[in-house]
């Protein structure tokens, strides 16, 4: 199977899942001549050499101003090129907010067929098979997809990006630029502080209603600081004013795959459980011991979040 | 204006998902649907333009099962104009490139300068469905929108990326708008409203209206869902109660390092 790679880069810098998608694309394909990755950005051709090793002897890289900031439009004629040269049987891309942006778009491009946010997948006879979690992960779906053209992006930090340590990484410019009137990027604004997304975040604290106020925040940012974790926030505490959207977790919030989730005052709603359940371990601090997070979490502690978190926070500073 | 909302019918947030025995299907009696929550907030959208140009036309469209007609009456009772339902008869495992085209060739009729809807279904999670009828109409689209300003013949839109940045985008109209929850607090339907609705125009189409064929376009789904499952349970943790509570947290603090091997 031929598999062709969308490398995410944000300010010229390749991205951590392209590495995952890599992976899983030397281990579909089974040798690094049959994967190629696609490099799209401003000055980005230094970083085409970090691809060395990542399982793919080819990188198609589309260098130009108009690549500078994510445009769908752009970026989907700049990897169509790279379709067009390479014929792939799959392109895969990171279920990023870029990823999932530009993907149907090709897709629909190609008409072909797409499955997204997958946490398996696998060659099936010329087609492939994934899984999917549905309803923020309170069921999957198994979907299949036959021969030809086809699209697929995996959910960041479940397949592990670890280099096959094969693949040349030779790079072949495309001659693309692609400025669409009809779509500009105008600027890329920084979020506060740079915290990693939650989706994309290895550690994650969030707190609930019994945060009481957005000031209280500040004791799960200490503790995030020491950790290298990102916030959260329970949909109750959104609703509440205490966090922005952009924090919250959940069905109607961010479905998080944490390897480290420590829910503090969060009594863990369905919604909220079905968008965290994935984490690899659990940590639950709630006063109320029937709380359903409990039922979930690997370790629970019952106390006051108030009394509990900066105490936490003391003993990984003395440990970490 | 003439503005388009693309809607779905999907279950409510806090709704227990139950599977058929053999794992084929979703079991969906009992279940309580809802409008698509992100859907809410692209009627809101819709109609707040419409407000502040004072004059246009807001028109809440879907293709799904006849009781989705529900959902859109809900629309309606919102303030929106008129309502369209395709129905999906004979296409209910469409995937959704299948869905954008027929959504695609609906709105080509439409002739709407702006198509709003939510960012991703509830439901299947899957953020296809916008982008890929912007690529069928040739249109611009920005997704997981948090403003959205419209004068003249383009929109400035910004677009929540990961890490809180937000991209600025400048699009001519016409132009497709996945909505975010940041983006506004959607209405209530008020009983005036409620009342009204029922009498608003509202169209129940085919495929075919639309010059499509449903075989036709049945033959050509990509995407088969074969079955579905539970996410595996989890062994039971270990709950500390009762102790002074910077013990319970050394305890914890310790296992992360040792057992969970996090830290």
């Amino acid at each position: 199977m031929k598999v062709l790679v969308f490398v995410e880069q944000r300010d010229g810098k390749v991205k951590n899942n392209a590495f995952e998608a890599l992976s899983v694309a030397h281990r579909l394909s089974g040798n690094a001549s049959d994967v190629a990755a696609v490099l799209v950005g401003d000055g980005v051709a230094g970083e085409a050499s970090s691809l060395e090793g990542a399982g793919t002897d080819k990188v198609y890289l589309a260098e130009s101003q108009d690549f500078k900031h994510y445009n769908v439009l752009s970026y989907a004629d700049a990897v169509s090129q790279a379709i067009e040269q390479f014929k792939p049987d799959l392109v895969l891309a990171a279920a990023s907010p870029m990823g999932r942006d530009l993907m149907p778009r090709l897709a629909a491009r190609h008409d072909a067929g797409i499955v997204t946010d997958v946490v398996t997948l696998d060659a099936k006879g010329d087609g492939i098979e994934a899984t999917k979690p549905m309803y923020a992960g309170k069921c999957l779906a198994k979907l299949t997809m036959g021969s030809g053209l086809k699209f697929a992006s995996i959910r960041p930090n479940v397949f592990g990006s670890d280099k096959p340590g094969v693949g040349s990484a030779t790079v072949e410019s495309l001659s693309v630029s692609s400025s669409p009137d009809k779509l500009k990027t105008l600027e890329v604004r920084k979020g506060e502080g740079g915290k990693v997304d939650l989706t994309e975040a290895i550690r994650i604290i969030s707190g609930g209603r019994a945060m009481a106020n957005s000031d209280n925040f500040k004791i799960l940012d200490e503790c995030a600081d020491v950790l290298g974790a990102s916030v959260g926030a329970s949909r109750a505490a959104v609703d509440s004013g205490f966090a922005p959207h952009s924090m919250q977790v959940g069905q109607t919030g961010k479905t998080v795959n944490p390897n480290l989730y420590i829910a503090c005052g969060i009594s863990g709603s369905i919604q909220h459980m079905a968008g965290m359940r994935t984490s690899k371990v659990i940590v639950a601090i709630n006063t109320d011991p029937e709380a359903p997070i409990f039922g979930i979490a690997d370790y629970g502690i019952v106390a006051d979040l108030f009394e509990a978190v900066p105490i936490m926070t003391q003993k990984l500073k003395e440990m970490l | 204006m003439k503005i388009l909302v693309i809607i779905k019918k999907t279950p409510d947030t806090e709704t227990k998902i139950t599977l058929s025995g053999d794992g084929k299907q979703i079991d969906h009696s009992g279940t309580k649907f809802i409008i698509n929550p992100y859907d809410e907030f692209a009627i809101e959208e819709a109609l707040k333009i419409k407000e502040a140009q004072g004059s246009g036309e807001v028109i809440i469209a879907s293709f799904g099962p006849s009781d989705t007609k529900e959902a859109i009456i809900r629309g309606l009772a919102m303030g929106a104009d008129r309502g369209v339902l395709i129905s999906d008869a004979g296409l209910e495992h469409a995937d959704s490139l299948t869905v954008a085209k027929v959504l695609a060739a609906m709105i080509k009729d439409e002739d709407p300068q702006v198509v709003l809807c939510g960012k991703q279904a509830i439901d299947d999670d899957n953020m296809h469905v916008q982008t890929m009828v912007a690529e069928l109409l040739g249109w611009p689209q920005v997704n997981v929108v948090n403003q959205l300003s419209i004068e003249g013949q383009s929109a400035k839109i910004e677009r929540e990326v990961e890490g809180g940045q937000m991209e600025v985008y400048e699009a001519s109209l016409p132009v497709v708008i996945g909505a975010n929850k940041a983006l506004n607090t959607p209405r209530y339907a008020s009983l005036p409203g409620i009342m009204k609705a029922k009498k608003k125009p509202f169209k129940e189409a085919s495929v075919g209206d639309y010059g499509l064929d449903a075989a036709q376009l049945s033959g050509s789904v990509k995407v088969t869902v074969e079955s579905f499952s539970y996410p595996p349970e989890k062994p039971a943790g270990k709950v500390f109660q009762g102790e002074e509570v910077a013990v319970m947290v050394e305890k914890v603090v310790k296992l992360l390092r040792e057992e969970a091997k996090v830290l």
